[in-house]
């Protein structure tokens, strides 16, 4: 139980010592710490490739051994480089490996543990022997990050608060309680430029001091944990790696504006986060950073996890915290804002996972440290999800106003199989696309605004040539139909009417008139529906209108799909100069469709064909050609 | 809980555990969805029973709770199979081929996304994004993930579970 700052102080001593080997290769060892620390990724991406058998495999070998004083194994948060997963990062050697399977843990323990000899084979990057040094540093991926948000991510256990500790945590609070008062503490956020990380890009220390001048005794601290944008993993990620640097912020921000009761609203279908964060909360109750008298400094707070239910509309504010209370997630008209009248009809602030884990930083280095870092109006880091076509899958933490040129090819590694990136899609259903011709474009909130698409929460999806650029408007479009709530006519409407005109232009069916149509219903949505959701539904569709118009013609004139993607406009043809007659095709079909025999040449029954793309897969000798 | 269930000794279990749940919630504000949430984790599925058993307990009027069990994705009125196929149709799924991996399963097991074959063995489901976007395109099966999919693995996967 800490009641003192000498209490922490003395945790923190003893840790920062034990995990000094971390941060510096000649650092003394020490009884608690042990000589090596063997890292181990445990976030989603990575324990859905096994790394629990990887520490599972690596203990039951330190066992045997009887190596457990000097040998430590920490199962750590998401590392970011989620496509070379699972990460082992092994400790005093600053050295990484990727790509680890359970059946290399062996020569791991053998090589490194025990002789200290790094397995080359399982290196990060291109590096040699002779140049092993800190991956984090020589590694293109990791070395072009800025970690503010992500600072604790894949460095310490999450799931053990004394690590939290050694690396300054809950300093924050211990400031804020000590020696600042809250209106301090909201000046400091206000003039850090902070932003809402969540899409709109609301100034977090404004939002703050609404909810603080509201004159109640019950006011709500709340979390959007509700990461419904698909494709986008930040959220999740602080949550599975460090959960503390949430509750710390939450009780910093319960501080500021008089609330002692905060809520964090997560997915369900994130496991992971959910657990990673209820043990950390009732570590923060057991030490007595969480619940009564605070510090012994008269504050109190508390906290409690709302599991959502699937609902991509509770990530709007309104709906969310109708969602808190237990009800159906349907947004509501604004004003009142949540500041004035939010959850259970008090006063409530709700900002979302990343926003929150900036805060201690904030605290601890000062609103000038943040304000230097990006751009005039976006400042701080953004973390972006980075999935899609592209080699290095995964989080990226950057400066606000980087390229997209510099995520996509010097930490994203460019478009795999050399094949030629087309746009990025940021903000998810409610954001745009990016066309090559923008690549340069320094990334902000403004700038993207102005390319018509929009930050989100930091989903960024590459794709290359083979995607159809209407057939991914169609996808959002069909998402906001199905996760429409119905309040509003526009959007549970206006949305479907949209994307049946979108599936008939992919199914060849478009007219001219047609592209007329959306438009217009789409500038409607926008300016009549009543939640963000609805809002912004339509830009998909108007951002891919805006940029690539050309396949939106080439799919009602010409009929064809340049990608090749929308079925009904894909023809399989057998280019009879490379056919060998082999007939596997002919076997393969599932509806019989080709005919021809050795003496006869092989061709497709364009009525018949369900244009699978069986024959093409299993042709040896590529005859089968698509849209030839 | 009806008639013909108050004989069964593992329904009486059941219900007593829903009542245990229930309880556990009393004084918690807006508890609804924590109490459906583990009541679908009890009983699989949330039937009409359960939805007026809890109604009743909670206090709470039956359409409401079907309008929340409704409005949520989640929260199935259908049993689900002995294994819940979940296809990841997040964008970084779709944008590699999640749409054939999904077609793949629907032909091979024969039913469409929200069914469950015959057998009660296989649902198939196409969910939001699980976040393990390294990985796509991804599928789970109850809590295994397989990422990295071709279609052509949807065979192999599928033999695995029906062996078992």
């Amino acid at each position: 139980m800490i009641k003192s700052i000498a209490d922490i102080d003395k945790i923190r001593q003893t840790k920062v010592a034990d995990m000094q080997i971390r941060v510096n290769k000649d650092a003394q060892p020490t009884k608690e710490g042990g000589r090596m620390h063997i890292m181990v990724c445990g976030g989603t991406g990575c324990t859905s490739s096994n790394s629990m058998k990887i520490i599972e495999n690596l203990e039951e070998l330190i066992r045997i051994n009887q190596m457990s004083d000097e040998i430590k194994v920490v199962k750590t948060g998401c590392f970011g480089l989620c496509a070379e997963g699972p990460i082992v990062m092994m400790y005093p050697d600053h050295i990484m490996y990727t790509t680890v399977q359970p059946e290399d843990v062996s020569e791991i323990f053998e090589s490194h543990v025990q002789k200290g000899k790094p397995v080359k084979r399982l290196l990060a990057g291109e590096q040699t022997e002779d140049e092993i040094t800190n991956a984090l540093d020589s590694v293109d991926f990791f070395s072009r990050q800025m970690r503010v948000a992500l600072r604790n991510c894949g460095a310490i256990n999450p799931e053990c608060i004394d690590e939290y500790i050694a690396r300054d945590g809950y300093k924050a609070l211990e400031k804020v309680l000590t020696e600042m008062e809250p209106e301090d503490v909201i000046e400091t956020i206000k003039n850090s430029q902070l932003r809402g990380r969540g899409g709109a890009g609301f100034p977090t220390g404004t939002k703050w001091s609404f909810a603080a001048s509201q004159q109640v005794a019950q006011k709500y601290v709340c979390c959007n944990a509700d990461e419904g944008d698909p494709g986008a993993f930040m959220d999740r990620s602080v949550l599975e790696g460090d959960p503390h640097s949430l509750i710390e912020a939450m009780a910093i921000a319960g501080y500021a504006i008089g609330a002692n009761q905060g809520y964090v609203y997560v997915r369900a279908e994130y496991p992971i986060a959910v657990e990673r964060l209820t043990i950390a909360i009732e570590q923060a109750k057991e030490y007595g950073l969480l619940g009564k008298d605070i510090f012994g400094k008269g504050f109190d707070f508390n906290l409690e996890i709302r599991l959502g239910a699937g609902a991509f509309v509770c990530g709007e504010e309104t709906a969310l915290m109708t969602s808190v209370e237990g009800k159906r997630g349907e947004p509501r008209p604004r004003p009142p804002f949540p500041a004035v009248k939010g959850l259970f009809g008090q006063p409530t602030i709700l900002n979302n996972v990343e926003t929150y884990a900036n805060v201690p930083v904030i605290i601890l280095k000062g609103a000038d440290w943040f304000a230097n870092i990006g751009t005039e109006k976006s400042k701080g880091t953004k973390v972006f999800a980075v999935g899609g076509k592209i080699n290095n899958t995964g989080l990226v933490e950057i400066p606000m106003g980087t390229t997209l040129r510099e995520i996509v090819y010097d930490i994203g590694g460019g478009v795999p199989n050399g094949k030629e990136f087309k746009a990025a899609q940021t903000g998810g259903p409610s954001g745009g696309c990016i066309p090559a011709s923008e690549l340069d474009t320094p990334i902000d909130y403004e700038s993207l605004i102005a390319l018509g698409s929009m930050m989100g929460s930091g989903g960024l999806i590459v794709m290359d040539e083979d995607t159809c650029m209407v057939d991914l408007a169609r996808f959002f479009l069909e998402f906001t139909v199905d996760e429409s709530c119905g309040k509003c006519p526009p959007c549970r409407i206006g949305t479907k009417r949209m994307l049946e005109i979108v599936t008939r232009i992919t199914e060849g069916k478009g007219t001219m008139e047609d592209l007329d149509k959306l438009e217009v219903l789409a500038k409607n949505i926008k300016a009549s529906a009543l939640c963000g959701l609805g809002q912004t539904a339509p830009n998909p569709v108007l951002s891919t209108m805006k940029y690539f118009r050309d396949e939106y013609i080439a799919h009602v004139v010409d009929k064809k799909c340049p990608a090749g993607v929308c079925k009904s406009m894909v023809k399989f043809i057998i280019d009879q100069d490379s056919c060998k007659r082999c007939s596997i095709c002919k076997k393969n079909c599932p509806t019989q469709c080709i005919s021809g025999d050795k003496n006869t040449p092989f061709s497709i029954d364009q009525d018949k064909c369900v244009k699978c793309g069986v024959c093409m897969e299993k042709c040896p000798f590529k005859a089968i050609l698509k849209n030839a | 809980m009806t008639d013909k269930c108050t004989g069964c000794a593992e329904s009486q279990e059941k219900a007593r555990k829903l009542q245990e749940i229930i309880e556990g919630y009393k004084d918690t504000r807006g508890a609804l969805i924590q109490v459906l949430h583990e009541a679908q984790e009890l009983y699989g599925y949330l039937p009409l029973e359960v939805q007026r058993e809890i109604a009743k307990q909670m206090d709470i009027p039956l359409a409401e709770v079907y309008g929340v069990v409704s409005f949520y994705t989640q929260f199935s009125i259908n049993p689900k199979g002995e294994y819940k196929i979940n296809v990841c149709m997040g964008t970084a799924c779709y944008v590699k081929g999640a749409n054939e991996i999904l077609d793949k399963f629907r032909t091979r097991l024969s039913i469409d996304v929200g069914e469950c074959t015959d057998d009660r063995k296989f649902s198939l489901d196409a969910c939001r994004c699980i976040g393990a976007c390294g990985l796509a395109p991804v599928v789970t099966i109850n809590d295994e993930v397989y990422g990295k999919l071709q279609p052509d693995d949807v065979d192999d996967i599928l033999d695995k579970y029906e062996a078992k």
